[in-house]
């Protein structure tokens, strides 16, 4: 039997890579990441866990160590955030480059300076581009199922891509939920022992990290871009044999009341919740508005997501951080996909909740009328940013 | 010596590279040609050569090859002119001549 417990999002976490039954954990504590590995530490020490804990004395060694660790087909965790993440930046492309099953969780938290330790989604959008398959959160229970659920896919045969679970600082990382425990013969069930092909051995010598020079590299780039795209076919078996077993079913993107909406309000992460409120209200006094949660981020589900603003006139994309000098980054993404769409649906950005800052129901409010009025009338502002005090006109 | 096997990089689409770029094969590099870039090459004068194998022993890329007789000769296909084994050479027997077209 699976049993309800109270548990904060970090601890689900814990109890995740725990019910997996892990082999190695390296990780560094960091701000709001840190219930995470003191947990997981508490449970290696207490005999809890049988696995290997190392502690690292940076987040570059905290991946480096899971690189050894992964290439000798151990079952290998870490876990960051913010700084951290900056931290281990080179060895992210080191270890989805060299298609080591490695799983991490993030609490998102933006990037200094000025130095501030509460959440956006700075850090996960520095790291997009690095290969590396990313989902995002927005429950307690959705971290523990993810999380689990990330071990199956980044070791399946046909993927060995590390995988990225998404939970957001503070709102998410910190939040105690009811969450559902499965039996651990469930978990076993569902996550088989990992076999990586390629583990080291001395009785049967291979060499990884070699040399990729000009007449070779671009092959070993499209071979592992080819890799990442073609793993969605496994992220959504995944998925359904997760559904299958634990009875919750996830996919790319979760549409949320958004049938016959013409505006779609497009959001990722914890706070979703909140804007799903908005959605409610607004519908019970006759709007016609729906929105979209982006669950996976890369590979980026292009025909999923068009499929889910299908028929709507207006697509606002709510986004927790900016490339500096562009505007948000998972705006322009939207904005790209949905270019060849026929009818093209006017899409606008607005950004808010940086550096923790509460996106609070009326805050979401302004997001759809501020979104429809410049779907209608376009910007006059640099960028539009929710709550932001001061003018922003345009240059 | 194994059978040299020419495989270059052009041999390779990115349909049939390995996951990771993993080699699987043990002691592969004697089969790649990484001899074809030097601008000088080792001659040795075999009436100088006392067969101390110095070059051999310093050889960075392990292209100084023992013979039968006792003396030493360079591997081409592997060599990279560094010339190390000319500057260790007691007897001064070995050349570092210019790598020309032929």
């Amino acid at each position: 039997m699976s049993k309800r417990v109270a548990l904060e999002a970090s601890h689900a976490v814990a109890e995740a890579v725990k019910m997996a039954d892990v082999d190695v954990i390296s990780a560094y504590p960091i701000t709001p990441q840190t219930h995470i590995p003191e947990r997981l530490a508490e449970m290696v020490a207490n005999g809890d866990l049988n696995a290997s804990y190392i502690p690292v004395e940076s987040e570059h060694s905290a991946l480096s160590a899971c690189l050894g660790s992964a290439a000798v087909g151990a079952r290998s965790f870490t876990t960051t955030a913010s700084q951290g993440l900056e931290l281990m930046h080179e060895v992210l492309y080191v270890a989805s480059s060299m298609r080591y099953p490695i799983v991490m969780v993030l609490c998102n938290r933006t990037i200094s300076a000025p130095i501030n330790i509460w959440g956006d989604h700075s850090d996960v959008m520095a790291v997009r581009d690095t290969g590396w398959i990313s989902v995002f959160c927005e429950s307690s229970q959705e971290a523990f199922d993810l999380t689990v659920w990330a071990f199956r896919v980044a070791e399946d045969p046909e993927v060995l891509i590390p995988v990225l679970v998404n939970l957001d600082g503070f709102t998410l990382s910190h939040v105690t939920e009811s969450v559902l425990l499965p039996e651990q013969s469930q978990v076993d069930k569902f996550l088989p022992p990992l076999k990586y092909p390629f583990a080291l051995d001395p009785d049967k010598p291979t060499t990884h990290g070699g040399l990729g020079p000009p007449d070779i590299f671009t092959e070993a780039k499209v071979a592992q871009e080819v890799a990442l795209r073609k793993s969605k076919t496994m992220i959504l078996k995944g998925w359904k044999e997760f559904g299958d077993i634990f009875g919750r079913y996830y996919s790319p993107v979760e549409s949320y009341k958004t049938d016959g909406a013409k505006t779609i309000l497009v959001t990722m992460g914890s706070y979703s919740d909140t804007a799903k409120m908005v959605i409610d209200d607004r519908q019970a006094k006759g709007e016609s508005v729906g929105l979209v949660r982006l669950r996976l981020w890369r590979p980026f589900p292009f025909n999923e997501f068009c499929q889910a603003v299908k028929g709507a006139e207006t697509v606002i994309v709510f986004d927790r951080c900016f490339s500096a000098g562009m505007g948000g980054p998972v705006w322009s993404e939207v904005r790209s996909a949905l270019y060849d769409v026929e009818p093209r649906p006017k899409v606008v950005g607005l950004v808010g909740g940086l550096g923790g800052r509460d996106m609070r129901e009326g805050d979401f409010g302004y997001v759809i009328d501020r979104g429809r009025e410049i779907a209608k009338n376009g910007s006059d502002r640099m960028m539009e940013v929710v709550g932001v005090r001061g003018e922003m006109i345009k240059a | 010596m194994a059978e040299k096997k020419i495989k270059t990089a052009y041999d390779f689409t990115w349909k049939n590279m390995q996951v990771g770029n993993i080699v699987t094969d043990a002691g592969s590099a004697i089969l790649r040609r990484t001899g074809d870039w030097k601008s000088e090459r080792p001659v040795v004068d075999k009436e100088q050569c006392i067969k101390c194998g110095l070059c051999w022993l310093y050889c960075p890329d392990g292209a100084m090859t023992p013979l039968e007789d006792g003396y030493y000769e360079p591997d081409l296909f592997h060599c990279k002119g560094c010339g190390i084994c000319a500057k260790v050479c007691p007897k001064k027997c070995i050349t570092m001549i210019e790598e020309v077209e032929e």
